[in-house]
């Protein structure tokens, strides 16, 4: 994205103008826009005239709109954004308050206004989508027998492009052919649609994940297909194409991926990488249980409020939050890591498309480690305290 | 002249002149007529004076069909021509049940003679003992409440024959070709029925009735064999219903020819009317050719006002005694397909009453929609299994860390109990040895995959059969490797009790008791697995040290009891898989002089074998989608978790709510007709294409379905620090992503109160909690499932779901 221009006063209110250049771009207009904001870009819109006679002709008209918005919709896999929202400058085709629905285009420039004024996090993501040193887009395809997932890790998202199912047959004795084919159908099925995604001979990185041998299998068919067709940019490839270990062909097996060595030192501190980092340290914390590490939006407001997000204590929080449609919550993240900062603490937004910012998302969305222990932030006493013992008498387990 | 040339000159035309269907029989009319006038006579002499009245031309018939047998056609004509008295009591029983009752020699009683010739004319032939014995009504009907006829009792209806009008595609409606010989009886007998009058009402009747029962066995028919019920029988209800020709729109697989099983299965006794015993090749009337003659040869043609059938629903009461009159399932389907289809135009609709019977009718048509394809013989199976007493059936999973040397241990027991002949371990040895592998050889019985082999691990459950005296047993070969834990699961899933398999050498019993000797052990624990039995092996390597079998038995069942095994359930036997100690045999070695108790073989068969959810509805979890052969296109393989199926069963996938039905059935490679929870069996399925179908789904009764679930709450067990998080759920080869949304509370282990505060956390691994989890996408779960959570690569929790 290219930022054009940036009328923002003191008091936050003001204008910015960006030019979004490649789908990833949607992503951060998807972030920064929120409801109420305004929004002018320009648009195609049907106009329906009448003419005395009683006769109507409709005509489609290039206009600039502005827009107070009511809605947006992302779509990740083809990087489109839709707007709606109530038209909210009048012009020649277009009366005020009638409603539109704004397709964000690439290489158009787009105006927004901030109903509440540009605050921290939303300047953050501006400065964060005009970054001119793009991380490269990664493919991986994350599989099992039978089960493949394609997906493209962007700096910013992780995008499933397609899931591959086929039925394997199992082994059964004295048909062992049958395995063996349908695997071998399994890895044709699965390199022809990686090729349709991903052009698999430029030389960056290609993770195949899978548990077991599914994955060093499929490298193999990869380079043998090669060598077959005479393929020399595939081969010559050959060292991008990183096998690496996971524990299942789920997308979310991505996580053990990213945190591999082999990955790490492939792609160095990437933001994805980065990202799998923090909420491994958080969980770690959270293993202990020693007060430290929070979870949940009201833990963690009441340990901000209580100061124990200082120096060395880290806010880690989804930019889904921020999405919200109602103002009020996105002001109340927003007055949270605005606390964090000022007090010496780390907050990191991360991104709910990645499998990290998942996996916070399935503790609320907002996790703290804290500068020192805080106990019951969760209000309720603890009645007793149950020591883990694997209860040594011989009574039955209820499971 | 070669060969070829004699093909070559054969004169095709002469050949065929020479054949001619009566020659065939090294018959000559006029010496049959010769013989027929002596044995006339000869019969006569032979009739005693009761049968005086019998006439020639009855001689000649019964002459006919025994072939001249004198003897024979006296004591069928004495046995014919007893008096007419038990008329009476036939028609009493015809009154009540003025279809379903009749009997075939109530048939051949209300006739008098000629319906005994006419029957036997065709009918007669082939069982000629029909109407042969003297038989006493009372003797037969001395046990029998009325109106409740045993069905062995009850018969099918002999047809009174008609002679049809053959044409077109096959001809005269199921009746075999005639040859010379019968052609020439039909005409005589012909000739005598036009004598007899046309109006013989109690043959219409049966005539109706056993046109009702083609149809409802044969459902194809078709027109033919619905017509006539609209003549004499079933005029009367005409105004409602369906036009006949309808019920031409069968569906493909109705119109199938179908054996002629449906009389057996009705439980009647053997003598059927000749249509039910087609001549081979001999087709099917067209559907055209029914409409053209099967009604019309008998029944005057009918305004169209009047060209309905009375609707299904009011047949049954009206027949209720009748056990086979009864509309198929076929039928009800097809009534409800032509009443959904121009239900309207069908039916006049003047009084409501008629509507309301018309809609009970249609409620009942809906219900029963699950159309067998392959023929069901409606077994009773657990009826048929309790018959059966079959031997005990057992599944065991073998686990263990990787490389305990469970192939190899399951591989020399089939070896030393003659499942697996020498010839084929000599050859894998010798292959093994090439792949420097020699060790593996026995491992090679059950690890059969290309990559198995290669790799030396087992990474898919195998499974293989062995029998003792007392039991047949299923073993299920888990693979040890934490990658293929899932594989581990799906067998575990079905095992009735756990063999664990321990290395004994220094170091690896350690590291597997971190490993997956500790994880199996929960595993196979928490999924219901009560028993299991600790094989501690290698201990040949160890030089058979009792002090290293203590030592590994304390530790091992300390932490087994921790798990929640009780220490009755738990049994350590000292082994050598490579060698075969103490497996079948006892060992040899004089240093394993100590151990005294029992094998593995006779531990096994010590387990008792585990109860069998026989009544509850069917669940099969899909093991394996395969191609079964040309025949079978689409093939599984599962064991039957509850229920029970028979082939013919309709039965429904979730999570795709795709209907299929059982083609046919195997267990042991051995085709059956029914199974029953417990059993591992394969399934050809047809209906269903094999998009729907995944390993993982679930078969279960279109009547009793089970749920898909976004869902759901469980009650479960920590093997690790649960928070809410993205994991794995497993259920048998269900495989599928989830995550925890929340945990509920912390349970007490034994009373399952609420322990501690409200919403936990976190839970710590070995206490209980109440979790809820949701799911990516649908699922087929219900409680009391047992689920198996894993993340990351680890197993998480284990439990079951509420």
């Amino acid at each position: 994205m290219r930022l054009i221009k940036q009328n923002i006063e003191r008091d936050g209110s003001g204008t910015v103008t960006l030019l979004p250049e490649e789908p990833e771009d949607m992503w951060h207009a998807h972030n920064l826009i929120a409801t109420d904001d305004l929004l002018r870009a320009s648009a195609i819109r049907r106009v329906v005239t009448e003419s005395t006679t009683g006769s109507t002709t409709s005509t489609r008209v290039h206009t600039n709109l502005l827009i107070r918005v009511t809605g947006i919709e992302f779509d990740a896999q083809a990087g489109q954004l839709h707007v709606s929202g109530r038209v909210a400058e009048e012009n020649k085709w277009v009366k005020s308050g009638a409603y539109h629905t704004l397709d964000l285009e690439l290489q158009r420039n787009f105006t927004l206004e901030k109903s509440e004024g540009w605050d921290s996090v939303a300047l953050d993501v501006v400065r964060e989508s005009v970054k001119q040193d793009k991380e490269g887009t990664v493919p991986a395809v994350v599989m099992q027998e039978g089960l493949a997932n394609i997906c493209l890790i962007t700096e910013h998202q992780t995008i499933l492009k397609q899931r591959i199912e086929t039925g394997i047959p199992r082994k059964r004795s004295g048909r062992t052919g049958d395995h063996d084919k349908g695997l071998t159908k399994f890895y044709q099925v699965t390199l022809e649609t990686l090729a349709r995604h991903v052009d698999i001979t430029k030389p960056r990185p290609l993770l195949i994940a899978s548990p077991g041998f599914t994955a060093a299998g499929f490298q193999k068919y990869i380079l043998d297909e090669a060598t077959r067709l005479g393929n020399k940019a595939v081969l010559s490839n050959k060292s991008n194409f990183i096998v690496v270990h996971s524990s299942s062909g789920h997308l979310h097996s991505l996580n053990e991926v990213l945190k591999s060595q082999q990955v790490l030192t492939k792609l160095k501190d990437t933001k994805y990488a980065r990202e799998t980092r923090y909420m491994d340290d958080f969980m770690t914390l959270l293993r202990k249980d020693d007060g430290r590490a929070w979870y949940g939006a009201t833990e963690v407001e009441k340990a901000v409020e209580k100061g124990a997000v200082g120096p060395g204590g880290v806010l880690l929080i989804n930019n889904s939050l921020f999405r919200s449609q109602e103002i009020g919550t996105r002001k109340r993240w927003v007055a949270l890591v605005d606390t964090v900062r000022e007090g010496g603490g780390d907050a990191r937004i991360l991104s709910s498309d990645h499998e990290s910012g998942k996996r916070l998302e399935g503790l609320g969305g907002i996790g703290a480690i804290l500068t020192f222990p805080l106990e019951d932030l969760d209000e309720e006493e603890e009645v007793e305290d149950t020591s883990p013992n694997m209860g040594t008498n011989q009574e039955q387990m209820i499971i | 002249m070669s060969r070829h040339k004699i093909v070559k000159n054969l004169d095709l035309d002469d050949e065929l002149d020479d054949f001619d269907g009566g020659e065939d029989y090294g018959y000559d009319e006029e010496e049959g007529e010769e013989k027929m006038r002596q044995g006339t006579i000869k019969v006569r002499e032979a009739l005693p004076p009761t049968a005086a009245h019998v006439t020639d031309k009855q001689v000649q018939e019964a002459l006919w069909h025994y072939y001249y047998d004198v003897e024979k056609s006296v004591k069928y004509l004495v046995a014919a021509s007893v008096p007419t008295t038990p008329k009476v009591l036939k028609k009493g029983a015809a009154g009540k049940k003025p279809e379903g009752g009749f009997i075939s020699f109530g048939v051949c009683w209300s006739f008098g003679q000629s319906a005994c010739n006419k029957a036997s004319t065709l009918a007669g032939a082939l069982y000629p003992d029909t109407c042969l014995k003297p038989f006493s009504f009372a003797e037969f009907f001395k046990d029998t409440p009325w109106l409740q006829v045993p069905t062995d009792r009850q018969t099918v209806f002999i047809d009174p024959i008609y002679p049809r009008l053959g044409l077109l595609g096959g001809s005269s409606d199921g009746v075999p070709k005639m040859s010379k010989l019968q052609a020439l009886a039909a005409a005589r007998k012909k000739k005598a029925q036009e004598q007899r009058a046309n109006s013989n009402p109690t043959g219409e009747m049966s005539r109706a009735g056993l046109d009702k029962i083609d149809h409802s066995d044969l459902g194809d028919a078709g027109v033919g064999g619905m017509a006539p019920s609209g003549s004499a029988l079933l005029q009367k209800p005409s105004a409602r219903g369906f036009p006949l020709r309808k019920r031409k729109g069968l569906d493909e697989h109705e119109s199938l020819p179908k054996a002629p099983v449906a009389i057996d299965d009705a439980g009647l006794n053997p003598p059927a009317s000749p249509e039910d015993i087609p001549s081979a090749g001999q087709a099917e009337p067209s559907d055209f050719a029914n409409t053209m003659f099967g009604s019309h040869s008998q029944t005057p043609r009918q305004s169209p006002d009047n060209l309905f059938t009375m609707p299904f629903a009011a047949d049954i009461a009206s027949i209720a005694a009748n056990p086979f009159a009864g509309p198929s399932p076929d039928d009800i389907v097809i009534a409800a397909q032509s009443k959904a289809g121009k239900g309207g135009k069908g039916a006049p609709k003047s009084n409501g009453e008629k509507k309301a019977a018309q809609i009970a009718a249609g409620v009942e048509a809906m219900r029963i929609d699950d159309t067998p394809r392959a023929k069901s013989k409606h077994l009773d199976v657990l009826a048929e299994f309790g018959k059966a007493e079959a031997k005990n059936a057992a599944n065991f999973v073998v686990i263990g860390h990787v490389d305990a040397g469970k192939s190899t241990l399951m591989g020399r027991l089939l070896y030393d109990l003659n499942v697996v002949d020498k010839r084929t371990i000599d050859r894998y040895r010798k292959e093994a040895e090439k792949m420097g592998k020699s060790s593996f050889a026995l491992a090679w019985v059950l690890d059969q995959g290309s990559e198995e082999r290669a790799r030396g691990v087992t990474i898919d459950i195998a499974t293989n059969t062995f029998e003792t005296d007392k039991t047949s047993f299923t073993i299920l070969d888990a693979p040890g490797h934490r990658d293929f834990i899932p594989n581990m699961i799906a067998g575990a899933s079905q095992a009735d009790f756990a063999v664990l398999v321990i290395d004994a050498n220094t170091g690896s019993f350690e590291s597997g008791l971190k490993g997956q000797t500790k994880e199996h052990a929960l595993l196979v624990r928490s999924m219901g697995v009560q028993r299991i039995i600790i094989v501690v092996n290698k201990l040949d390597t160890v030089g058979w040290a009792e002090d290293r079998f203590t030592e590994i038995s304390t530790q091992v069942s300390a932490f087994l009891i921790a798990a929640g095994f009780l220490s009755k359930n738990i049994t350590f036997i000292p082994c050598s898989g490579l060698h075969g100690d103490n497996i079948t045999r006892r060992s040899t070695e004089p240093a394993a002089s100590w151990y005294q108790g029992p094998t593995l073989v006779e531990e096994l068969d010590n387990s008792e074998p585990a109860g069998r959810a026989l009544s509850k509805p069917l669940r099969l979890t899909i093991g394996d989608i395969f191609r079964g052969g040309v025949q079978n296109p689409l093939s599984i393989s599962s064991r039957i978790e509850s229920g029970s199926l028979q082939v013919g069963d309709a039965l429904l996938v979730q999570p795709s709510s795709q209907k299929c039905f059982v083609k046919a059935l195997e267990i042991d490679n051995e085709p059956v007709d029914w199974a029953v929870a417990g059993q591992n069996v394969t399934l050809h399925l047809s209906g269903i294409e094999e998009q729907y179908l995944k390993i993982g789904d679930v078969l279960c009764t279109p009547s009793n379905p089970i749920q898909n679930v976004k869902q759901f709450t469980a009650k479960v067990l920590a093997f690790e620090f649960l928070t809410p998080s993205q994991i794995d759920i497993h259920r048998g080869r269900l495989h599928t992503p989830g995550r925890i949304v929340e945990i509920v509370a912390v349970l007490d282990k034994h009373t399952g109160a609420v322990v501690g505060k409200k919403k936990p956390r976190v839970v710590k691994p070995g206490l209980i909690a109440r979790i809820v989890v949701e799911l990516e996408a649908p699922v087929p779960l219900e409680a009391p499932g047992r689920v198996v959570l894993r993340g990351n690569g680890e197993t998480v929790a284990a439990g079951l779901l509420e």
